[in-house]
C-alpha cells in the first residue's frame, strides 16, 4: 500500500513537470493527473485502514548520502492520508474546470501537484529531517500558490505575512525536533519515541510545537496570516489550504503530543483546551463580521480548528490522568471533526469559487438571488452551510456533539483548575456553534437568497458539470457521514488503539443505529433516525396537506406589509444582518463603534455612516512584537558597518563562547 | 408497547399544542378584562389557513416552499422525543438534550433562511434578530444541560426523568437556578413577552412574526402550528426535567391514565402561568434581550460552579 502511495507521488511529480509544458496542454492534463493520483492514494489509505493495521515502513536513499529518508504508514498517518487524498481528488476534478478561469494558470499548474505531494510526504515522514523538508515544501509551494494573483496589492501583503509566519513556524518546529532528538541527534521518529525527555524539555517541545503547528493550523493568536492568505489563493487552492493543509498541521500536533513526546502532563491539555476555545469563539466572531465570502470562510476555519483543538487538549488531559476511554472519546471527536471539516470547508470554498466564476464577485454585498441562477451550487452550498452550522442530521453536528459529550464527561478529571475551566470552555464552544449558525444564515441568505444586488449576480450562469459534480459528491459525503458516523468511527478506532493503548475504545456500546459514546443511559444519538424521521414526516405532511387541504399555489408580488419596494438596495444587507451581533458581542470583542454623520436639514451633502472595528489581537499581540523586532534590528544594524578586524574578533569571541558552553555541558 | 406509546405521544402533542396556545391567549384576555376567543380558536384558525390557497411571492425559491414542511417536521420530531405521560418511548435514544436543542436549531436555521428568501426588509430584520437571540439562548440552554448532566450524570431525557423520579435529589440551589435559566430560555425561544410579542401588529417590533411575514395559506398554518408545538415542547421539557411526578416509568398501559392526567395538569398550569407572566411584564427593547439572556447564561454557569462547591472542593 505504501508503494501505491509512492506511485501516486510519482504521478504528482509527472503532473508538476507537465505543468511546465504549454498552457493548453497543461490545463488539460495536470489536474486530471492530480485527481487520479489522489484517488489512488485515497484508495490505498482506505485499504490500509480496513486491514489489520500493521505499520509499513520504508527507507529510501533520498537526501544526504548518510541520512536516508524514513517513511512509515501507520493508523494515524493513514487516517490523515485518506481524508487528504479524498478531498484532493475531488478538488482536482473541480480545478479541471476552474483552472481555465485563473488569471495566469502557468503560475499555478506546476506548483499544484508539488503542493499535494508535499502534504502527502509530511504525513508519510518517519524522521524529523524528511518531515521538516516536506513541511517546508508544503509551506513554500502554498506560498507561491497564494502569490498566483500577484498583481493585486492585498495578495502581496498576504503572501508577505504568510511567508514570515511560515518561516517562524518552521523554526519553532526545527527547535522542537532538535530538543526531541537530544544530544545524540538521532532524528528518526522511532528513536525519538523511545527516548523519555524530562519535564522541562518536554514542556518546551509542546510550546514550540504549538507555535509551529499551531500557526499553520490557525490557532488564535497565531491565526493572523490565515484569513489573509487562504482567500488570496485561487479557490481550489483555498479549499486545499483551509480544508486539508490545516489538517496536516493538526496531524503534526497529534503526532508530537500523543506519539513522540512521551507521557503528557495535565496542564498541557489545559492550555491547549483554552487556546482551542479562544480560537473557536474569536474565529467565528470575526467570520460574522466579514463581507468577503472567502475571508469569511477562512475565519470560520479558525473556528473549526479551535473545535478540533479543544478535543485534542481534552484528550491530552484525560490521558495524563489515566482516563484512556475518555481520552479516546475526545480524540475521536477531534479526528471526526478533522474529517468533517475537511469535507464541508472544501465544499464551501469550491462553492465560493463557483460563485466567483459565475459573477466575478467575492463581496457578498454585491450578490444575491443566486439560488435561481445556480441551482446546483446553491443546493450544495446549503448542505455545506447547514453542516458547518452543526445542524442534525449532518456530519458537523455528529462531531460537535461528541466534543460536547467529552466536555460533559470532563468533570471526572481530578484537577480543580480543569474542572472549573471546562464549563467555561463548554460555554465558549456553545457560543461558537450558535454564532456559526448566524454566520452561515447570513452568508447563504445574502449570497444565494433575496434579489440580485448587482447586474453581475442577475446574469450569473451555472458552472459546468465538471465543477458541479465534485460539489455534489462532497455534499453527499456530508450527508452520508452525518447519518452514519459509525462508519467513520470504525475506521478511526485503530488510531485510538495506536495512540492510547488497547483499552481506549469508547463506543463499545454503539450498535449500527445508535451512536453511544459511553453508556446507553447516559447519552445517545442517531443521525440515521433523525434523517429518516424528518424525511418520513415531511412526506406524510406533504401528502396529507395536498390531499385533504389545499395544493394550489398562487404567485403574486411580495407582500412586505403592503409597501414592497422594487429596488434591490432596500433588502437587508450582510452588514445590517450582522448589526445585532456587532452590538451584542462586537462592542467588547472589537471595540466596535458606529459613527453617523447626518447633515442638518437643508444641507445638500450626503449622510455618512461608518463602522469602526479594531482587531485587538493584532494591536495587542502583533504590533508590540513588530515594534520589538524593529527595535532589535536597529540595534543589530550597527554590526553591518564594522571593519574586517572587528568582524574577525567577533567571530573568534562567539567561537570561544560556544566551545565553552559545550565544555560546560559535558 | 414502546412503539404504541410513541405513536400515542406523537398524536397527543400534535393534538394538544393548539389547545395550550388557546389557553395562554384565553388567560391573557381574561386578565386584560376581555372575554377572549374560545379555547379551540387556534384549531379553527389552522383549519381555515390550511384550506386557503398559498400565495407565494413571485421571486420565492424552492427553499421558501419546502421550509414550512421541514421546520414543522423537525419540531414535531423534537417534540416526540420529550417524554410526556410515559418515559417508555421507542425513539427516545435518537437524541439527547443537546441533540434536541440542535434539532430546534435546524428548524430556526431554515426559518431564518426563508425570511431572507424574498428579499424584503422585514424578513431580513426578523431573521437577523431571531438569530441574535438564538446565539445567546442556545449557550444558556447548554449551561442548563451541563448542570443537569453534572447532577444526574446523563443528558438523555428519559434517564433524567427516571432519575429525578426514583432518587430523592432534595432541594438543590443549582437545580433551582437551572430551572430559572431554562424558563428564561423558553420565553426567548418561543418569542414570548418580554423578548418578542406573538400578538404584535407593529412590524418594527416583530421578531419571529416579521421573519414569517411572507407566508400564507397552508405554509403559514404549518409555521404557526410549529410555533405552538414548540411552546408545548418547552413546557414538556421543563416538566420532564424538573417536575416529572406522575409520569409512567414502568412502560405499562396501567400507568398511562395517571401519566396523562398529570401531564394535562402540568400543561394547564404552565399555560396559565405563562399568561399571568406575559400580562404582568412589558416587552423590552431588542438590545436589552442580550442582558436578559446573558443573565440566563451566567445563571447556568453559576449553577455548575455552585454544584462543584456544594460537593466539596
Amino acid at each position: 500500500m505504501l508503494s501505491a502511495i509512492f506511485v501516486a507521488l510519482i504521478l504528482h511529480l509527472i503532473g508538476g513537470a507537465c505543468g511546465l509544458a504549454g498552457e493548453k496542454f497543461a490545463l488539460r492534463v495536470v489536474y486530471l493527473l492530480s485527481a487520479a493520483a489522489s484517488g489512488l492514494a485515497a484508495l490505498a489509505a482506505l485499504a490500509f485502514l480496513l486491514g489489520d493495521g500493521t505499520p509499513i515502513e520504508a527507507v529510501l536513499p533520498i537526501g544526504l548520502p548518510w541520512l536516508p529518508a524514513h517513511f512509515r504508514l501507520d493508523a494515524l498517518s493513514t487516517a490523515f492520508l485518506f481524508i487528504l487524498n479524498l478531498v484532493a481528488a475531488l478538488v482536482s476534478v473541480f480545478a479541471h474546470g476552474y483552472g481555465t478561469h485563473d488569471f495566469e494558470p502557468k503560475r499555478i499548474l506546476p506548483l499544484y501537484p508539488v503542493f499535494l505531494a508535499a502534504m502527502n510526504l509530511v504525513l508519510l515522514a518517519d524522521d524529523a529531517y524528511s518531515f521538516l523538508v516536506s513541511w517546508e515544501f508544503m509551506s513554500l509551494s502554498s506560498w507561491l500558490l497564494v502569490l498566483a494573483n500577484h498583481r493585486d496589492k492585498q495578495t502581496s501583503h498576504a503572501a508577505a505575512v504568510y511567508l514570515i509566519m511560515a518561516s517562524f513556524g518552521a523554526v519553532a518546529l526545527l527547535l522542537a525536533f532538535g530538543i526531541l532528538a537530544g544530544i545524540g541527534g538521532d532524528y528518526s521518529f522511532a528513536a525519538i519515541r523511545h527516548a523519555t525527555p524530562g519535564m522541562l524539555p518536554a514542556s518546551l517541545v509542546v510550546a514550540l510545537v504549538l507555535l509551529g503547528a499551531g500557526s499553520k493550523a490557525g490557532l488564535v493568536p497565531l491565526h493572523a496570516w490565515l484569513p489573509l492568505a487562504h482567500p488570496a489563493a485561487p479557490s481550489h487552492v483555498s479549499a486545499l489550504m483551509s480544508g486539508v493543509m490545516t489538517k496536516v498541521a493538526i496531524y503534526a500536533l497529534i503526532r508530537v503530543l500523543f506519539d513522540l513526546v512521551g507521557s503528557p502532563i495535565w496542564w498541557w491539555g489545559g492550555i491547549i483546551l483554552l487556546l482551542g476555545a479562544l480560537s473557536a469563539l474569536l474565529g467565528v466572531l470575526y467570520a460574522v463580521m466579514q463581507s468577503d465570502l472567502k475571508t469569511l470562510l477562512a475565519y470560520s476555519t479558525v473556528e473549526n480548528v479551535g473545535i478540533i483543538t479543544i478535543g485534542i487538549g481534552l484528550a491530552l488531559a484525560f490521558k495524563a490522568s489515566g482516563l484512556t476511554t475518555l481520552a479516546g472519546l475526545s480524540l475521536l471527536a477531534a479526528l471526526l471533526h478533522v474529517f468533517n471539516h475537511a469535507l464541508f470547508k472544501s465544499l464551501l470554498f469550491l462553492g465560493a469559487g463557483a460563485v466567483l466564476v459565475a459573477t466575478g464577485q467575492r463581496d457578498i454585498e454585491r450578490l444575491g438571488g443566486l439560488i435561481h441562477r445556480m441551482p446546483v451550487t446553491a443546493a450544495t452550498f446549503l448542505v455545506g452551510a447547514a453542516a458547518i452550522s452543526a445542524l442534525p442530521p449532518l456530519n458537523g453536528f455528529a462531531s460537535e456533539w461528541l466534543v460536547f459529550q467529552a466536555i460533559l464527561n470532563g468533570t471526572v478529571l481530578p484537577q480543580w483548575l480543569l474542572k472549573f475551566a471546562l464549563p467555561v470552555v463548554g460555554l465558549m464552544l456553545a457560543l461558537a456553534a450558535a454564532l456559526a449558525a448566524v454566520c452561515f444564515v447570513r452568508a447563504y441568505g445574502i449570497v444565494f437568497l433575496g434579489r440580485p444586488r448587482r447586474p453581475e449576480a442577475a446574469v450569473a450562469e451555472e458552472v459546468p458539470a465538471v465543477m458541479r459534480a465534485p460539489l455534489a459528491v462532497l455534499a453527499a459525503l456530508c450527508v452520508v457521514f452525518g447519518i452514519l458516523p459509525g462508519a467513520l468511527i470504525g475506521l478511526l478506532l485503530p488510531v485510538m488503539r495506536q495512540l492510547l493503548g488497547p483499552n481506549a475504545v469508547p463506543f463499545s456500546h454503539s450498535t449500527g443505529l445508535w451512536l453511544v459514546p459511553l453508556r446507553a443511559e447516559q447519552s445517545s444519538y442517531s443521525g440515521l433516525i433523525v434523517f429518516l424521521m424528518i424525511a418520513g414526516l415531511v412526506g406524510l405532511l406533504v401528502w396529507v396537506i395536498h390531499r385533504f387541504a389545499s395544493a394550489r399555489v398562487r404567485r403574486a408580488p411580495a407582500w412586505d406589509c403592503g409597501f414592497p419596494d422594487p429596488r434591490p438596495q432596500t433588502q437587508y444587507t450582510g452588514s445590517s444582518f450582522a448589526q445585532p451581533i456587532r452590538r451584542v458581542f462586537g462592542t467588547t470583542a472589537f471595540r466596535a463603534r458606529e459613527t453617523l454623520d447626518m447633515p442638518a436639514p437643508g444641507e445638500t451633502r450626503p449622510a455618512h455612516f461608518a463602522i469602526n472595528l479594531r482587531d485587538l489581537v493584532w494591536e495587542g499581540f502583533y504590533q508590540p512584537f513588530i515594534r520589538l523586532v524593529a527595535w532589535a534590528t536597529e540595534q543589530i544594524d550597527t554590526l553591518q558597518f564594522l571593519t574586517i578586524r572587528r568582524y574577525l574578533t567577533l567571530t573568534f569571541a562567539s567561537l570561544v563562547l560556544l566551545l565553552t558552553i559545550v565544555a560546560v555541558w559535558q | 408497547m414502546a412503539f404504541i406509546a410513541q405513536i400515542l405521544h406523537m398524536a397527543l402533542v400534535l393534538a394538544l399544542a393548539p389547545l395550550l396556545t388557546g389557553l395562554v391567549r384565553k388567560t391573557k384576555a381574561r386578565l386584560l378584562g376581555r372575554r377572549g376567543a374560545s379555547l379551540v380558536q387556534p384549531y379553527r384558525d389552522l383549519a381555515r389557513l390550511l384550506r386557503k390557497d398559498a400565495v407565494v411571492a413571485d421571486n420565492a425559491s424552492w427553499l421558501f416552499r419546502t421550509t414550512p414542511y421541514l421546520v414543522f417536521a423537525a419540531i414535531w420530531l423534537a417534540a416526540s422525543l420529550v417524554p410526556s405521560f410515559t418515559t417508555d418511548l421507542l425513539l427516545s435514544p435518537t437524541a439527547d438534550l443537546i441533540a434536541l436543542v440542535a434539532l430546534l436549531g435546524s428548524a430556526r436555521f431554515f426559518t431564518a433562511l426563508a425570511g431572507l428568501d424574498i428579499g424584503t426588509s422585514f424578513g431580513g430584520i426578523g431573521a437577523s434578530r431571531e438569530m441574535m437571540i438564538a446565539s445567546l439562548a442556545e449557550p444558556a440552554m447548554l449551561m442548563v444541560t451541563f448542570t443537569v448532566s453534572l447532577l444526574i450524570g446523563s443528558t438523555s431525557l428519559v434517564a433524567i426523568s427516571e432519575h429525578v423520579l426514583l432518587h430523592d435529589l432534595g432541594l438543590r440551589v443549582s437545580l433551582g437556578m437551572g430551572l430559572v435559566a431554562l424558563v428564561m430560555v423558553a420565553v426567548a425561544e418561543n418569542g414570548r413577552v418580554p423578548i418578542d410579542n406573538p400578538a404584535t401588529h407593529l412590524e418594527l417590533t416583530m421578531v419571529h412574526e416579521a421573519m414569517v411575514l411572507e407566508y400564507s395559506g397552508r405554509h403559514l398554518a404549518l409555521i404557526e402550528a410549529g410555533a405552538m408545538l414548540k411552546l408545548l415542547l418547552y413546557v414538556s421539557l421543563i416538566g420532564c426535567i424538573f417536575v416529572p411526578w406522575g409520569m409512567d416509568v414502568a412502560g405499562h398501559p396501567a400507568g398511562f391514565p395517571q401519566g396523562l392526567a398529570s401531564y394535562l395538569g402540568k400543561l394547564a398550569t404552565a399555560g396559565i402561568l405563562l399568561g399571568l407572566f406575559e400580562t404582568s411584564i412589558a416587552k423590552m427593547r431588542v438590545f436589552r434581550v442580550s442582558e436578559f439572556l446573558g443573565g440566563a447564561l451566567l445563571l447556568g454557569l453559576l449553577a455548575v460552579i455552585l454544584l462543584y462547591v456544594s460537593r466539596g472542593l
